[in-house]
């Protein structure tokens, strides 16, 4: 088995709304899988399919090898789930909670929760009514992390940690992987997900519009370039894969496609470089292109239709 | 700047700033609550003239009803004593302890909602970083509540203005003052619990020993004079006497009640932080031993099992306790002994009342059975549930834990009241234990159609109130107003051999056991095809 999660075809809809509207997914067996997309994008609901929490209209999905919906309970032994937002019993305290969740799964690494509860700075003995939102998600992270569980879900799972403490997670995330863990993460942290993703996924409108490993999707967007040049630069507008190009006197700043990249860099050394800058795409932008695609699909106005999928939650 | 620019003790306007708005705010959201149960309440008090008048048409048959109460201790627990013959009087004898008590259960529910609920939710602490002076929540939930108050008694008073104006003055203000005095009642415990379901609990409990109270006080006496009676605020409302020579000094011991109350709850309010209580929680465990879905849901119902079950066990101690007395007491009178020859003997009427007894005590159980039931929902909607079910737990797993509890605890009360009856009682304990415990195939019926809800309607669950609702109303009222066969037999308790006395009969008992099974099987298979709601 080397698909820890196969998703094709997923169709979810809430009344008028299509939550989901023919998702693909699949996570390899020992990755690190980033889920991107903006709010109201499907994401959670897909956690929620894949949980079997949710039955799927149509399409299918795998987890370990299993249907969600039917083999729900085989499939939860060995999986581990922290929601964004996490709700504890208001009079258990945190570490009941963490050894609650620990034996509704495979069993709990009592040395690793230990070790864990030190890390994250964790007072276990508090109750659930008086944890602030980022200790809430630590008692949910500590229970995660301890779990002898093959694959982690993790939804949003750092919103509310300060940066020492995220720290601490994406070092906790780097260990699971070299445990051969797979983790599927949801995000809107874009440098948690460079950090710590092998391979992502971007939805939109309860859609894959892209998924490969960084390298794969950098490949598919621009390089910014900037040059001072011996002499007015010529003959760049015509290449093919520029866009914005600026040109002022001999300086040249332009936008490449990054497997054009190529050509301009020959055109540019036939008139001679005195200086070059080459900045490859970050994902933020990779992001912000497909966020703000959504943007010009709706004519500017947020896709209220996906929205609605939020108070759905 | 001198430190004299900084007012240690803000003036006291400042400390309801935002009040109007909060009131109004409070009343948009109650805006279906309120209605909806001041209308219940005075549609209950309004119908009972016509009812009545069918029932005791002529005044020699009003003048025999009020003989017989003043020979009827157990009927006298029930609804306490009758002080004139009009039609006004009989009216507010009849509803007068079910209306007050349900005016105090709105109030602490609206008071509750407001206060403790929006600290607990951390609601509050959006709207108290607005221009909200420190008391102006407090100040804004009893004004909700006072405004659900006014508006039943004003409609009370226009209803039952053609029996005579005093009375019915005097009746819609004692009906708002048994509500102001639990609305104070709630505002106190508000401050000292952090958690709102104990707040409520709490002051339904001290809203059940005031009934208590007045029943053993009433059952003791025929005009209301017992110091028990007088313990009770729902026997002030019957000493009230409206349409029987009104007594308007007893509208001042509400006043003065409320008002003290509401001074005290003022000044812990001015004491202590947001979300804090007078009673703190102390830290837990660092290692759990929570084993599984099971052992979580007795966790969290424990406590409210333990309470129910001390009410249980007290209630029947008491009860058991008066039979005797009730029958003692009537055994003095010539008339009475008239019925008892006609009943039977001594033991007739003391089993009819126990039986009385055992089904009120059922019928509190349905409460118990729904308020346990709808911890489900209440788990998956507030999304505790989901991180439950994403373990290595089954719907069906995960809903046996509560329901285990639902339906094994409702049998644990009945058992506990049928213990109760027993000790207070003396003697024939099998009998009683079976008394109670005959009521529970009815109890299990009303937990089935709240898991049927839960599973097929999951929005819908909290309806399951209004089942309860329906088959208390019926169960309590119905019998002594004879209300159509049909109505009654809607209700599964209806259909119960009446315990003990009677005879036992097992189609019934076996038929509702069978029924409620069904319902939670159609219930369970809902909850399996279901999406979760989250």
């Amino acid at each position: 088995m080397t698909k820890a999660i196969t998703v094709s075809g997923l169709h979810k809809s809430f009344g008028r709304t299509h939550a989901l509207d023919g998702l693909d997914l699949s996570v390899e067996s020992g990755e690190v899988h980033g889920f991107l997309g903006p709010n109201g994008s499907g994401k959670s609901t897909t956690i929620r399919v894949l949980l079997g929490l949710l039955r799927a209209d149509s399409g299918a999905a795998q987890v370990l090898g299993r249907d969600p919906w039917t083999d729900a309970v085989e499939i939860h032994r060995r999986v581990a789930y922290v929601p964004g937002d996490v709700t504890l019993w208001r009079n258990l305290s945190g570490g009941e909670v963490i050894d609650l969740y620990g034996r509704l799964r495979g069993g709990l690494d009592t040395a690793r929760r230990a070790e864990l509860i030190e890390r994250f700075e964790l007072d276990p003995t508090k109750k659930g009514r008086t944890y602030s939102k980022g200790n809430r998600q630590k008692v949910a992270l500590v229970a995660a992390f301890a779990s002898d569980v093959d694959l982690l879900i993790l939804d949003e799972p750092t919103s509310g940690l300060d940066p020492l403490m995220e720290e601490v997670f994406q070092r906790c995330v780097a260990e699971e992987r070299e445990r051969g863990r797979t983790v599927l993460l949801s995000s809107h942290i874009l440098s948690e997900v460079e950090e710590l993703c092998d391979r992502v996924s971007i939805i939109r409108r309860g859609r894959t519009v892209e998924s490969g490993s960084l390298a794969d999707l950098r490949h598919l967007t621009r390089t910014s370039v900037t040059a001072e040049l011996a002499g007015p630069p010529d003959g760049l507008a015509g290449l093919p894969g520029v866009h914005d190009l600026d040109v002022r006197g001999h300086r040249v700043r332009l936008q490449v496609d990054t497997d054009r990249l190529d050509g301009v860099l020959r055109a540019l050394s036939e008139t001679g470089v005195r200086s070059l800058t080459s900045t490859p795409p970050t994902l933020e932008e990779l992001f912000l292109r497909h966020y703000q695609d959504d943007r010009h699909d709706t004519g500017g106005v947020p896709d209220t239709a996906a929205d609605a999928e939020v108070t759905v939650r | 700047m001198s430190a004299a620019a900084f007012s240690v003790r803000p003036p006291s306007s400042r400390r309801l700033a935002g009040t109007g708005t909060l009131v109004r705010f409070a009343l948009r959201r109650d805006r279906l609550m309120i209605p909806v149960w001041v209308g219940v309440n005075a549609l209950m008090v309004l119908s009972m003239p016509n009812t009545l008048k069918g029932l005791y048409g002529t005044p020699a048959e009003r003048a025999d009803l009020v003989g017989r109460m003043a020979t009827n201790p157990s009927l006298r627990a029930m609804v306490g004593p009758v002080f004139g013959d009009s039609l006004g009087a009989l009216t507010t004898w009849r509803a007068g302890v079910y209306a007050g008590a349900l005016a105090a259960v709105v109030s602490l529910l609206v008071v509750v909602r407001h206060t403790r609920d929006e600290e607990e939710s951390g609601r509050q602490e959006l709207v108290a970083s607005g221009m909200v002076g420190r008391r102006a929540p407090l100040t804004a939930a009893l004004l909700a509540a006072a405004v659900a108050n006014g508006v039943l008694a004003l409609v009370v008073a226009a209803g039952l203005a053609g029996h005579g104006a005093g009375g019915a003055v005097a009746f819609g203000l004692g009906l708002a003052g048994v509500g102001m005095l639990f609305a104070t009642t709630a505002a106190i415990v508000a401050q000292l619990t952090e958690s709102a379901r104990l707040a409520r609990g709490l002051t339904a409990a001290v809203l059940g020993a005031a009934f208590v109270l007045r029943a053993a006080g009433d059952s003791a006496t025929d005009d209301g004079s017992s110091p028990l009676t007088w313990a009770s605020p729902l026997g002030w409302l019957e000493n009230l006497r409206p349409f029987a020579g009104e007594r308007w000094w007893v509208l001042g011991l509400f006043a003065g009640a409320a008002l003290l109350q509401g001074a005290v709850a003022y000044a812990l309010a001015g004491r202590r932080d947001l979300g804090m209580s007078f009673l703190p929680s102390r830290p837990g465990p660092a290692a759990g031993r929570l084993g599984g879905a099971a052992a979580l849901a007795w966790r969290l119902q424990r406590g409210g099992v333990l309470g129910w079950s001390t009410g249980f066990l007290l209630a029947g101690l008491v009860y058991g306790g008066m039979a005797d007395g009730a029958a003692e007491l009537v055994g003095d009178n010539e008339g009475a002994r008239e019925i008892f020859q006609r009943m039977g003997g001594q033991t007739g009427l003391t089993d009819a009342f126990l039986a009385a007894m055992a089904g009120m005590l059922g019928l509190v159980a349905a409460l118990f059975v729904v308020a346990s039931v709808l911890r489900l929902h209440g788990e998956e909607t507030s999304g505790r549930a989901e991180p439950v079910l994403a373990g290595a737990v089954g719907r069906l797993r995960w809903a046996a834990g509560h329901l285990a509890v639902a339906f094994g605890g409702s049998a644990l009360l009945m058992l506990l009241a049928g213990a109760g009856l027993a000790l207070g009682h003396g003697e024939r304990t099998g009998a009683l234990l079976g008394a109670c415990l005959v009521q529970l195939p009815a109890v299990w019926v009303v937990g089935g159609v709240t898991v049927l809800l839960h599973g097929l309607v999951p929005r819908a669950a909290p309806a399951a109130w209004g089942v309860a609702g329906a088959v208390l109303l019926i169960g309590w009222v119905g019998p002594a107003l004879d209300v159509p066969q049909a109505v009654l037999d809607l209700s599964p308790f209806g259909h119960l051999p009446k315990l003990p006395g009677g005879e036992m009969a097992w189609p019934p008992v076996l038929f509702l056991t069978a029924l409620a099974a069904a319902l939670v099987a159609a219930g369970l298979a809902g909850l399996r095809r279901r999406d979760l709601t989250t």
